[in-house]
């Protein structure tokens, strides 16, 4: 009870410094955990299903079967199934582990900051980890992929900081609003300064994949060098779960109830980038997913980031593989950048949020 | 700091005439130099024979054909942009719009992405096409964002700046889409125009731009006691007798007009019509009749600087004024953000 009491109080408290709470109060104590598991194995199932979807569809197309035996049943010598296990499989494999990637990222944010439109994207991460990697492509182009991870974590830290540092400067905190704006302006200020240093190196071209984002061309080679990326950053962020469902509550809360919100921030932030940052280093900087995933996943599921972050990491994954999928059945046999689709998911959803009561925005 | 120099100058002058003039002889400096620069160099003497009629052939080209109707176009453009830009923040009493921020370029863009697409002669032969399709963009682009906007009889400052991004964000991934449909040549084309040139111009350009500025710069200008009055809060506004939601849609339409016009020829150039109006309120103080000239000529000012530095910071390759644009334009727009409380 007593904790509950604790709870209404920072929840009018932040009300009245201006600060918007990421979500109604009624909503506050909502955790479901049988929705969550439904969650999990439903979107589990789902995800398997889409993989095989994906893989099966194609230029060449290639029945389920085929993809089962080409999995579990492997023969080079088949060309199906060498389609299948050097085209195919890395890119929706690459596909599903970027979605759960920027998801999971976009959901601590979200946690952390209190700030319904917390995302790679829109915090200039995305931008960030482009701008680098632009600049690692053209000064230092024998520096192979370790090294452009790297460069890639690098920007993604700049990109954040840089909108971070803004909002944390100006008068008034970090608004949704000001987050937002300020990330567009970062985002076209790293953009720009990418797109002369192309242009003027004569790369264009070469970096337009890049640029537009997508999996396409995915090899197993960048999916064995995210994994354990994205391993570590999984099992940080739900080592961090715990605290980011109490940070989530307010940083007064949190310190009231005894965290070191610092060092939780710290952790999350860590976590945030090596997510985000692997992530476009494989598929571009692909938007919305970090947005929109998180907010579905809390509406189905609760406040309860033991549960938010691994079901916002299956139905991310469930998300770009799917988006991937209509990427290359809108418009056969060109492809769709992924970027767009995702987009499409999420600027209804962003208008949706933008309309939602924006007191304090 | 150029605050500061403007005040320790005021002695005889008013002081906005003063930075008017200022402004003015800095364009035409700017000009001169931008004039000489480039590719091939004119010594400012051959600039000042060729312009008497006294040069030779080759320099009347190079002068007359090239670089003079560039100069014009950017003035043009910047003063279109920071036309628009003013009108937007005073109408939504929001010092952080512009018409790059709220999508309204973006839909200009879309507007002339498809008529290149759909009539792809359009692009060389027609340029007095090219703004009425921005426009149309554009509209389209500002009824959608007001539509979303409103809500519950009003639309908040935040409300507007958000759902112009998102819908910014919307134009263009359907704008990449209809621009993968084209073939690699226009494409080209396509992503230069949208990240705002200046390159491909000449004097039929400069004629396709020319009657919107003509007609909308002094309609804006005549529109200033008006802006003035909408600062004050509609309360106010209504008061003193304003017909304060007729004249803010028609005033809205005015900076569509002024942005699309602007973007057909010269692509999405953001920032512009952000930064000149607060650096035009530095200077010479918030109210419209002074400010919006002085924005005007920093407009012009700006993206006259801005395309001088395109074609020749990383000479021979030439960088699209957006970008350079964006460099400059971004930095300030994050201190001012910085500020606002």
């Amino acid at each position: 009870m007593a904790t509950v009491d604790l709870r209404r109080d920072a929840a009018l408290s932040t009300d009245e410094a201006g600060h918007r709470l990421p979500l109604e109060p009624e909503q506050e104590w909502r955790s479901h955990p049988a929705a969550a598991m439904l969650v999990l194995v439903g979107g589990t199932l789902a995800l398997v299903f889409g993989l095989f979807l994906s893989v099966s569809f194609g230029a060449a197309d290639i029945d389920v079967t085929t993809v089962w035996r080409a999995v579990f049943a492997y023969n080079p010598a088949d060309t199906d199934h060498l389609i299948i296990h050097e085209v195919r499989l890395p890119r929706v494999v690459a596909g599903a582990m970027i979605g759960a990637c920027f998801a999971v990222a976009g959901a601590m944010m979200q946690g952390m900051t209190r700030n319904p439109l917390a995302s790679p994207s829109l915090m200039g991460l995305n931008a960030g980890a482009e701008f680098v990697l632009v600049l690692a492509l053209v000064f230092v182009p024998w520096i192979g992929f370790n090294g452009l991870i790297m460069a890639s974590f690098a920007g993604a830290t700049l990109g954040a900081g840089l909108v971070y540092g803004i909002g944390s400067l100006s008068r008034g905190g970090l608004t949704p609003v000001k987050l937002a704006l300020a990330g567009v302006a970062v985002s076209s200020l790293l953009a720009a300064l990418s797109s002369g240093v192309t242009i003027y190196y004569d790369l264009a071209q070469n970096l337009l994949f890049f640029f537009a984002g997508g999996v396409a061309g995915t090899t197993w080679e960048q999916v064995h060098l995210l994994l354990p990326w994205l391993a570590i950053g999984f099992t940080g962020a739900m080592f961090l779960a715990p605290s980011i469902t109490v940070l989530s509550l307010g940083d007064e809360v949190a310190k009231g109830l005894g965290q070191r919100t610092a060092l939780v921030k710290t952790g999350g932030s860590v976590v945030v980038v090596l997510l985000a940052g692997s992530a476009v280093w494989v598929g571009g900087p692909i938007g919305f997913l970090g947005l929109v995933a998180p907010h579905i996943t809390r509406f189905l599921v609760g406040l309860d980031y033991r549960w938010i972050i691994p079901c916002s990491a299956v139905l991310g994954a469930l998300t770009l593989v799917l988006a991937d999928l209509g990427a290359r059945m809108v418009n056969p046999p060109y492809e769709t950048p992924v970027g767009v689709i995702t987009a499409l998911i999420g600027v209804p959803f962003f208008l949706y949020l933008a309309r939602r009561d924006t007191r304090g925005m | 700091m150029i605050d500061a120099i403007f005040q320790s100058n005021v002695r005889t002058l008013p002081q906005p005439i003063k930075v008017m003039l200022l402004l003015g002889a800095l364009i035409v400096g700017t000009s001169v130099l931008s004039l000489n620069l480039g590719f091939i160099q004119l010594a400012p003497l051959d600039v000042l024979r060729t312009v008497l009629g006294q040069g030779t052939e080759r320099q009347e080209l190079i002068l007359f054909q090239f670089r003079l109707p560039r100069i014009v176009l950017a003035i043009l453009i910047g003063m279109g942009l920071a036309a628009s830009g003013a009108i937007l923040q005073g109408v939504s009493r929001n010092g952080l719009a512009d018409p790059g921020l709220l999508g309204i370029n973006a839909g200009a863009g879309l507007g002339v992405i498809a008529l290149v697409l759909f009539y792809p002669s359009a692009q060389a032969s027609v340029p007095f096409l090219l703004p009425l399709a921005a426009l149309g963009g554009a509209a389209g682009a500002a009824l959608i964002i007001y539509a979303l906007a409103f809500k519950h009889g009003e639309i908040t400052p935040s409300r507007l700046l958000l759902v112009g991004i998102a819908v910014g964000f919307g134009i263009g991934a359907v704008t990449l889409v209809f621009s993968l449909r084209m073939d690699p040549n226009v494409y080209r084309f396509a992503v230069v125009w949208l990240a705002g040139t200046i390159s491909a111009t000449t004097w039929s350009y400069v004629l396709a731009l020319l009657p919107w500025t003509a007609v909308l710069v002094p309609l804006t200008i005549y529109k200033a006691r008006l802006l003035n009055v909408l600062n004050l809060g509609d309360q106010i506004a209504l008061g003193l007798g304003a017909a304060v939601e007729w004249q803010r849609r028609l005033l809205i339409l005015i900076a569509v007009a002024l942005a699309g016009s602007s973007v057909a020829v010269g692509g999405g150039i953001a920032f512009i019509g952000l930064v000149c109006p607060h650096l035009a309120r530095r200077l010479v103080g918030p109210s419209h009749q002074v400010m919006l000239p002085v924005t005007l000529l920093l407009g012009a000012l700006l993206l006259v600087i801005a395309d001088t530095l395109a074609r020749n910071l990383l000479a021979p390759v030439e960088i699209p004024v957006g970008i350079v644009v964006a460099i400059i334009g971004a930095p300030y727009f994050l201190y001012l953000l910085a500020r606002t409380s």
